[in-house]
């Protein structure tokens, strides 16, 4: 048989290179300016889009699915084609993939600082976005599964196995966790409440970590290690146990992101029993990729993007060894909701995914452009930066939340907490939050540094976008080699039975977790003093998830005695069956809020919504005057209040009919109380304040965590 | 971690069964893993772990 002639397509592999490195710089400048703002938290005073509750989606999405994601996209579509030798199955597709993803990304560096979020972490894009993410995500899909079915190599390397198990799984955790019902183009309420909302977000936001930041980046990793050491993967039967158990173990272990919440313990367990057992596939993988550079040392000397890709590697042996350690209650009743989470995710994020994008583009630009890389010292620096930046990121990280979560737990011998007050714990983490900032300025200056790199090299190469390669075609099998063969061997030549496979080993730990929370009902206990928001708080409720406060306040007090001093009674799960979409949230910069109501006075609230620095000075949470300006939106409340009965929230007739007049009452009470202080009325007395956002937001405060309160009285 | 279970499940019918079938699930998939990978041929082995070594572009030798 002749050896046919084909061309890969290179372009497509430049283009995806120039977005990874674009939105490389975008994303980290947003993170940049975040980690300002806990310095300076008045930078970007009075801009509503620059504020830290909206850029903070912001920066996490930029970085994850344009970053990361363009980057998986960049290797998968080199590697893809050079391994199973043939072109990729349609230009077109990759096409559309390749601006349709943008668009979405720009969609979403548009939306996010608007508000327009539906506040699930990692999951904030709207529906209509959704949805184009979903069919861009399929169009990859056809693309994949079509290149994989012209191919001209009969057995599917190990890294293409873990692309499909990408493509799979993030489709159906995707789906699921974004079934909202939508109101408006620009606002939806998830169908999923309180409970059942987090453990599907946590299942989601766990895997997206796995299958969006693992799977696809081992997948490189086999790709591309053992091409820039030139010597095979140290081990193809470690690589296959490394496949399987990982993609068996990961999808269980979602609810150790919730342990000590309102979630009930059976799920708390199962997911602290399979995140221990999750180590040992990782370091299985962690060890092949860096054994697979056996005999190789002196290469990392010479070669930037091994080295890149050693640090890349070992920065996912610790995240994964630090993964499991955290998942255990005692250390994660430590870590939870402080910067100690932030430190471990960055290390993944800058070691794992930042380190081995950066190797790839340093190889692929010099097979792109047929030319040397432009300079290997500009490369060496950029290395050296970077992991300085990851060392100054991480350690500041990892002291600041031990640092607290101490003094969060801290009694006098009297039994009163010796920091009764939240900010005295914020004020004292302050200089290392600045330490942070001048890791995140080191490693973006590296990642600079590789733009320039890039940029010089492209200018001194010359361009292939179709290169010219040729293979045997595949023969057809005779039966002598089909009898004897392994199962394996027989399954990988079936690709489309291998993803259904995969289907099935990511879908059973997911069904086991979520199935008995649907099914049993006494899995959540009904609370009969809980009541459905009244329309003022509904839209107060919206605002929190516009300004997205969710992401430096809880709303989860756990039962341990130094939590339930500080903010009362701890949280129990019978108490979030409205709340559609949960606001659990993961991070405590700010104090917990789901005991708030009544706490403070209305017009201690209107203030502090002013400016938190009067009330509370030295507080790093941003101003809000908008609030104060803004006229409230009614328009949708009769819409909202709809939605909320289409999802089993039980509004009365009565309540549903007068919404607004309902509304305009609960909104002139406040501005009542509002009015009895002198101050107010001299700034304020002539304006209608009861019209205002603020108003709203007060109302839903207020109203925070008061339903368990009725009942015990 | 079964008796932190349990009290929850007292709804479903059979529900004895569910930790046996979800062992066996377990014990199968892993133990039928290491069966395959340990029975795999080494030629074939050595074959497919070269395959991301193997350059089949015609104008590479030239440059690089």
């Amino acid at each position: 048989m002749e050896k046919e002639q084909f061309y890969y397509d290179n372009k497509i592999v430049k283009l995806f290179l120039y977005a990874t490195v674009l939105w490389g710089v975008v994303g980290m400048l947003v993170g940049l300016l975040l980690a300002f703002l806990f310095v300076f938290p008045n930078l970007t005073e009075g801009i509503s889009w620059l504020s830290f509750g909206r850029l903070r989606p912001l920066h996490t999405n930029a970085v994850i699915f344009a970053f990361v994601g363009n980057g998986f996209y960049m290797g998968m579509y080199y590697s893809m084609q050079r391994l199973l030798k043939t072109r990729m199955f349609s230009d077109t597709l990759s096409k559309i993939h390749f601006w349709g993803w943008q668009a979405i990304i720009v969609a979403a560096a548009l939306t996010l600082p608007l508000g327009i979020t539906s506040s699930k972490e990692y999951a904030e894009l709207e529906w209509p976005i959704d949805l184009a993410v979903v069919f861009i995500w399929v169009v990859m899909g056809i693309n994949m599964i079509g290149t994989i079915l012209k191919r001209r190599q009969r057995h599917i390397y190990v890294a293409i196995w873990f692309y499909i198990a990408t493509l799979v799984t993030v489709a159906v955790l995707y789906i699921f966790n974004n079934l909202e019902l939508p109101i408006s183009l620009t606002k939806s309420y998830s169908i999923y409440a309180g409970v059942q909302d987090a453990l599907i977000q946590w299942w989601y936001g766990h895997n997206a970590v796995a299958f969006f930041l693992t799977t696809p980046f081992l997948g490189l990793m086999y790709y591309f290690v053992p091409k820039a050491a030139n010597r095979p993967v140290y081990s193809y039967r470690l690589s296959i146990i490394h496949f399987w158990s990982l993609i068996f173990i990961y999808i269980w272990a979602g609810p150790h992101h919730l342990l000590y919440t309102a979630l009930p313990e059976w799920a708390q367990n199962l997911g602290t029993v399979f995140s221990v057992m999750l180590i040992f596939p990782s370091w299985g993988g962690m060890i092949n990729g860096l054994l697979t550079l056996r005999g190789a040392w002196d290469k990392v000397k010479e070669s930037p993007m091994l080295k890149f890709f050693v640090v890349a590697i070992t920065g996912y042996g610790m995240a994964t060894f630090e993964g499991p350690m955290l998942s255990f209650k005692n250390l994660n009743a430590i870590a939870h909701y402080t910067d100690w989470i932030i430190a471990h995710v960055h290390v993944g994020a800058l070691a794992w995914n930042g380190f081995m994008v950066s190797g790839i583009v340093y190889w692929l630009v010099e097979r792109l452009f047929k030319t040397e890389l432009y300079s290997k010292s500009l490369a060496n620096t950029h290395f050296w930066l970077g992991t300085l930046g990851i060392i100054f990121y991480a350690l500041p990280m990892y002291v600041a939340g031990f640092t607290q979560a101490e003094m969060w737990k801290q009694f006098n011998p009297d039994g009163t907490l010796v920091y009764g007050n939240f900010l005295e714990t914020v004020t004292q983490i302050i200089p290392l939050y600045a330490l942070r900032a001048v890791g995140g300025t080191l490693y973006l200056t590296g990642f600079v540094l590789l733009v320039i790199n890039v940029w010089k090299t492209v200018a001194k190469g010359s361009e292939v976008e179709d290169e010219l390669a040729e293979a045997m075609p595949l023969k057809p099998i005779s039966s002598a080699r089909q009898n004897g063969e392994g199962f394996h061997t027989w399954l990988e030549r079936r690709s489309v039975l291998f993803t259904i496979l995969t289907t099935v080993a990511i879908l059973i730990g997911g069904l086991i977790e979520i199935v008995p929370m649907f099914l049993v009902e006494s899995n959540v206990q009904k609370i009969s003093s809980v009541k459905p928001y009244t329309p003022l708080e509904l839209e107060g409720r919206d605002i929190y998830i516009r300004e997205g406060c969710n992401n430096c306040h809880s709303q989860m007090i756990r039962p341990f005695r130094s939590e339930v001093e500080r903010y009362g009674e701890y949280s129990k799960a019978g108490e979030f069956v409205y709340d559609k979409p949960f606001l659990w949230g993961s991070k405590r910069t700010g104090p917990d809020l789901h005991r708030i109501g009544g706490k403070y006075n209305d017009n201690w609230h209107f203030n502090h919504m002013y400016d938190p620095q009067s009330t509370s000075p030295g507080s790093i949470m941003p101003r809000y005057p908008w609030l104060i300006e803004d006229d409230l939106n009614i328009s949708k409340t009769e819409d909202k209040m709809a939605a909320m009965v289409n999802l089993g929230v039980p509004y009365s007739q009565f309540e549903y009919d007068n919404a607004l007049y309902i509304l305009k009452n609960q909104a002139a009470v406040i501005e009542q109380n509002l009015r009895q202080d002198p101050e107010f009325v001299k700034n304020y007395g002539n304006s209608d304040i009861q019209d205002k956002e603020i108003v709203a937001l007060i109302a839903y405060l207020q109203r925070l965590g008061t339903d368990i309160k009725a009942q015990n009285e | 971690m079964l008796k932190f279970i349990k009290h929850n499940l007292y709804g479903i019918d059979n529900v004895e069964l569910y930790p046996m079938i979800s062992l066996l699930i377990f014990f199968g998939v892993f133990v039928g893993m290491f069966v395959y990978v340990a029975k795999m041929p080494k030629p074939y082995i050595e074959d497919i772990s070269q395959l991301p070594l193997e350059d089949d572009s015609i104008n590479n030798e030239e440059k690089l």
